[in-house]
Order: C-alpha cells, then sequence, then structure tokens
C-alpha cells in the first residue's frame, strides 16, 4: 500500500487513492480531498461527512446510502445532489473511509 | 434447564436444531423452533426454475419432516420479541420465553422498497426469481418470450446468494442459444456495484465470461424507481427494457424492526467471529439474519453453524468458547452449457483461482468453468436436504477456509493473511444466569397454547417494519481532533497524490 503526500501530510492509501487509516483523517485533510477531487464543500456537505465519521467509530464499516438516509437522515436523492455520480463513494473518499463494501 | 427458542426454520434454523437436538439431552435443553409455515423452500433451486432445469415441485419439503424429534416446533407469525424480559411474542398472542435466542429468519426480497416495481411485478414487465411464486412466473414469462431486452438487475447489496443474478444471466444465455434464439434478445447487467466481481482476481478471471457471452454491463446504478419499460437511476440514467429480471431489495423479517433490534437493512448486528448479538444478551444470529461481512449463503451459515454449536457446547458446559468463525464461503456458479465455477473465499481471503478441495489433484477448479463444477452443484441439492439439514458433515469441505490449492498472486503472496488467534469473545456464561423454572415440556408442533395472560402492547408508531423513512437529523459540530500522520518511512512517500476517478 502506498503513502502520499496530501496537504503536506504523509497519509496511508490504497492503490485507488482511498485512506487505510482512518484515525489520520481530519476535517482540514477532508477538505483536501474533496479539493483533489473538485468536489465543492457547503456545511450541507460536512454534515453527511461528520455523520459518516460518527457512525464509522462504533460499527467500522462505512454507511451505505440506505443507512445514510435511514439512520442519518439524508434522503438519497439529495446526496446524489451534493455529491453528482456516485455519493457512495465521493462521501467515503472525502471522509477517509472506505468504500462500501461489495461482494466476490 | 435452559430453553433456547430458535427463529426461523429455513437452512440455519433447521440445522442449528437438529445439531444440538443431537450433542444436549432433552432434559438439559428444550429447543423451540418458529416459523410460519410448514413449507421448507430449497432456495439454491429457485434459479433453475425458470428454465425448467428442476420442476417447481422439487424446490421445497415439509419443513416438520426435516426437523427431528424432540424439538418443537410452532407454526405461527411472529409479532416481536423482547429481548429484557426474555420472550418471544407470536400473532395468535403465546409468548414463548426463553434463555437463549437464536435469530435465523433470513432476509426476504422486498420489492416494495423501490417505487414501482410492486406495480410492474403485477403487470408483468418485471420479473424476479427469489421466490417460488416469482421463479414460477418466470418460467412462465420465459415461455412466452419472443425476443427483446432483457434487463438482469441487482437493486441493492447486500443480498443473498450474491452471486445468483449472474448464474441467472449465464443461464438465460445458454438456454437462448440452446434454443438458437440468442441473436434476438439482448442482456444487460446492471449492478449498483462497481463492477460484476469486485474483488481483483475473480474480476480478471470472470468478466471474460460476460464478454464471451455478449452480455452488456452496466455499473454503480442506484436505482431510484421502476418505470413502465425503464429503469431509471439516481443520477438520471434510464435503461429500456423488454423484461426486467431484478432482484429486490432484501432486508431481514419485519418483527426484527416492530422489536428494535435491526439496522437499517433489519439486520441483527453480531460479531463477526461468534455471531453473538452485538446489542442483545443471549440472542445469536445465524443464516442472513446478521451482519457478517461475508456472503449471505448457506455455504456461510453451514459453516457458522459449527463454529456457534461448539461455542454454544462449551458455554453450556461452564466452558469458555473458543471457536471464531473466519467468514468461510463456498459457492458455486453455474455458467450455463452444464459447467460451473467454483469460489471459495473467507473475511481475508478473496477468491482466488487454482484447485478445491486438495492442491493440484482438487478435483474441484476455483474461478474456472467446468463440469465437474457443475456436478457439485446439482449433487448440493441431495447433500442439501440428506446432510446439510441433518446436521451431518459435508465431506472433504473444511469448516474453516483453507489455502490449499489456491493461488497466491503478487503482494497477495507476499503478505499471505494470517488468522491471530481470536480473542476470547467476553460472552455472559450461560451457566451464570439463574434459569427459569423448568416449564413441562409440550408436544411437537404445539396446538394453540394458552394466550398470554396480559395483553400485549401493540408496536409503537416508531417501530417501523420497513425501516425506511429518514430518520430525524442530527446536526454534527465541526471536528477539530487532528488526524496522525503515517509512520511510513519519509523516503517512501509519494509526492504526488493518487487520484480515484469516480
Amino acid at each position: 500500500m502506498p503513502t502520499t503526500r496530501i496537504n503536506g501530510r504523509p497519509i496511508d492509501v490504497n492503490d485507488e487513492g482511498f485512506l487505510t487509516v482512518p484515525e489520520q483523517w481530519d476535517e482540514e485533510l477532508g477538505a483536501a480531498l474533496a479539493d483533489l477531487v473538485g468536489q465543492p464543500m457547503t456545511e450541507d456537505h460536512w454534515q453527511v461527512i461528520r455523520f459518516l465519521r460518527n457512525d464509522f467509530g462504533p460499527r467500522q464499516e462505512t454507511a451505505t446510502l440506505r443507512r445514510t438516509m435511514t439512520v442519518g437522515g439524508f434522503p438519497t436523492r439529495e446526496l446524489f445532489e451534493l455529491f453528482p455520480g456516485k455519493p457512495a463513494k465521493k462521501m467515503s473518499y472525502i471522509a477517509g473511509l472506505p468504500k462500501p463494501k461489495g461482494c466476490v | 434447564m435452559k430453553r433456547l427458542v430458535i427463529l426461523g426454520g429455513g437452512m440455519a434454523g433447521t440445522t442449528v436444531a437438529n445439531k444440538l437436538r443431537a450433542a444436549v439431552p432433552a432434559d438439559q435443553l428444550h429447543i423451540t423452533v418458529v416459523d410460519l409455515d410448514d413449507t421448507h423452500m430449497y432456495q439454491p433451486g429457485f434459479v433453475f426454475v425458470p428454465f425448467g432445469m428442476l420442476r417447481p415441485s422439487d424446490t421445497y419439503n415439509s419443513r416438520h419432516s426435516f426437523i427431528d424429534d424432540g424439538i418443537e416446533l410452532v407454526l405461527c407469525e411472529i409479532d416481536r420479541v423482547d429481548p429484557q424480559a426474555r420472550a418471544v411474542h407470536l400473532n395468535d398472542g403465546r409468548s414463548l420465553p426463553y434463555d437463549h435466542l437464536i435469530v435465523a429468519t433470513g432476509v426476504q426480497p422486498r420489492p416494495d422498497q423501490t417505487p414501482g416495481l410492486v406495480e410492474a411485478l403485477a403487470a408483468g414487465g418485471a420479473q424476479e426469481f427469489y421466490s417460488y411464486d416469482g421463479s414460477v412466473r418466470l418460467a412462465e414469462a420465459l415461455r412466452r418470450w419472443r425476443g427483446g431486452h432483457v434487463v438482469v438487475h441487482i437493486s441493492e447489496m447486500p443480498i443473498k446468494c450474491p452471486v445468483a443474478p449472474l448464474e441467472f444471466a449465464f443461464l438465460f444465455d445458454s438456454w437462448l442459444r440452446d434454443k438458437k434464439a440468442r441473436d434476438r434478445t439482448r442482456i444487460t447487467y446492471v449492478t449498483p456495484l462497481d463492477g460484476p466481481f469486485t474483488k481483483p482476481v475473480a474480476s480478471r478471471e470472470l468478466s471474460d465470461a460476460l464478454v464471451e457471452r455478449d452480455i452488456a454491463v452496466e455499473t454503480d446504478f442506484a436505482v431510484e424507481r421502476v418505470d413502465p419499460g425503464a429503469l431509471v437511476s439516481y443520477d438520471g440514467r434510464a435503461i429500456d427494457f423488454d423484461m426486467l429480471v431484478t432482484v429486490p431489495v432484501n432486508m431481514g423479517a419485519d418483527w426484527v424492526a416492530r422489536s428494535g433490534m435491526g439496522d437499517e437493512a433489519n439486520l441483527v448486528e453480531c460479531d463477526q467471529q461468534t455471531m453473538k448479538a452485538l446489542h442483545h444478551d443471549d440472542v445469536w444470529v445465524l443464516g442472513d439474519a446478521g451482519t457478517l461481512k461475508t456472503s449471505k449463503a448457506g455455504s456461510v451459515a453451514h459453516f457458522a453453524i459449527d463454529v456457534f454449536v461448539e461455542n454454544y457446547l462449551a458455554e453450556l458446559a461452564g466452558r469458555e468458547p473458543e471457536a471464531a468463525f473466519d467468514g468461510h464461503a463456498n459457492c458455486f456458479v453455474e455458467s450455463g452449457g452444464g459447467k460451473a465455477m467454483l469460489l471459495d473465499f473467507n473475511y481475508d481471503t478473496e477468491p482466488l483461482t487454482g484447485t478445491f478441495p486438495f492442491p493440484v489433484v482438487g478435483p474441484m477448479s476455483l474461478l474456472k468453468e467446468t463440469r465437474l463444477n457443475h456436478l457439485g452443484k446439482l449433487a448440493f441439492r441431495w447433500i442439501y436436504w440428506n446432510l446439510l439439514l441433518r446436521g451431518r458433515p459435508i465431506p472433504m469441505i473444511p469448516i474453516a477456509m483453507s489455502m490449499l490449492g489456491k493461488k497466491l498472486e503478487g503482494e497477495a503472496a507476499a503478505n499471505r493473511p494470517v488468522r491471530k488467534a481470536a480473542p476470547a469473545p467476553a460472552v455472559p456464561r450461560a451457566t451464570a444466569r439463574t434459569s427459569a423454572p423448568a416449564k413441562p415440556s409440550r408436544p411437537l408442533v404445539s396446538p394453540a397454547a394458552k394466550p398470554s395472560p396480559v395483553a400485549r402492547a401493540k408496536p409503537t408508531a416508531s417501530a417501523s417494519a420497513t425501516a425506511s423513512s429518514p430518520a430525524v437529523r442530527t446536526t454534527y459540530p465541526p471536528d477539530t481532533r487532528k488526524g496522525t500522520d503515517s509512520k511510513a518511512d519519509p523516503a517512501t512517500v509519494l509526492d504526488t497524490p493518487i487520484i480515484p476517478k469516480f
């Protein structure tokens, strides 16, 4: 797994660029990650990212879009507006969390 | 005497009941299995029914005939569980007290979770094969099929038997070729994941399987609704179809939501190695109903049950439970033309190529289409009814995944995962619990037992049956904690960040 310099700090990532150590993340780094993928961040965006971080803590698993809706209160349609294209992946990338897992 | 109540008499519930009945005398453990009806569905058979490879009547048996003597079978719908009072409340007013509870009610397809799908299924434009009725209807629809665009679709992960939609696509392709009608049908495979196979080796080995069959793939498709004749995603893509074969959202049972015991998909959160419920004492989750980070599949249930039984017997005997589940899954994937592939993996090891269960001689091949794998899949129906449900071991298949015969590649070979001995889970001792006074044993298949004298509290409005409405939002203040830096050798740090492509 590579280590790259992001925002002047050495950060462990996987081959796709997702953080592999969630503890290396802070909001300043999150802002830098959003910048890297060209994602503008407003307070609405940060609320989603903070929900994901808070939810990950005890579960050690990134919330799916369904969980972000039913537990976090963010309707899926709104997530697609905030993070256009592939919200689940963009959100987890900016939050410094693994992308929601698939299978096989 | 302890009272064990098992909710669900499918593959997991039946198997664990039979194993425990054989291992523990009836005067030490009273076992009750609760299910809705007396029909045990052989769910792996559903994918074969549309193609006439199995008759509908080959996919079920009576539930009670596979549940051993000395196990009470109660046929009734579950209203809810009260984990504090340790009681299961049934819809007919009965209550079953328990010392230990096993949740084995699985997951069910929920077309109601996707707007427009219930209507499309009723109108016949959409089909599904995750239920008995659905697979029979789909067989009928295929008999009338004259050509057009077929979309094979997964609504949302996780689903049980995650390879089934691929199997359907492969079998459909093969069925059309046999009828010399493949050129009149276009097939598109639509998935919410970023590929049909998401692990690197399986993806490389199997992506050709779709290309060779001329099956198009549409990835990252988060379905918003089904319109008449079109599947529409949240990001505005619309895929027209003449027939949609969808796997609806899969969710745990509604009683889980009514009891406040589940997550957003009505799954009961459980320990990855012991299957013990995380938030409730003396509750375990077996089969598809929990949150193990591996496939929801019969093989997983089978391996997990062996680990559970070992631990449970240790607890009953006052010993420390030590067995740990490794997430082992072993899945045959029918690929059509009388061949099948075999996947064998666990929490740490992705599906790899090689031979199974022995190096070189196999006889099964991993991630390759072979006739022998197909025979293995066919043999599985016999194994299911005659060995699996009876709690007998399956020949040649180890409980813990083995690296024997698997080919490691590149970095994986260098960093071969070594499983640490599992920490002894902090499980309350079964013997420490004061047991309920012994009750006289009940007859098998109890007739209406006396209703609970206390009127049951009705589920409150907040205990939603579907768990799909948005929650009230919390407002989060900025997080001012600082992140730690990587401890990697500064000389190895790349100056250019890796930017993912979305």
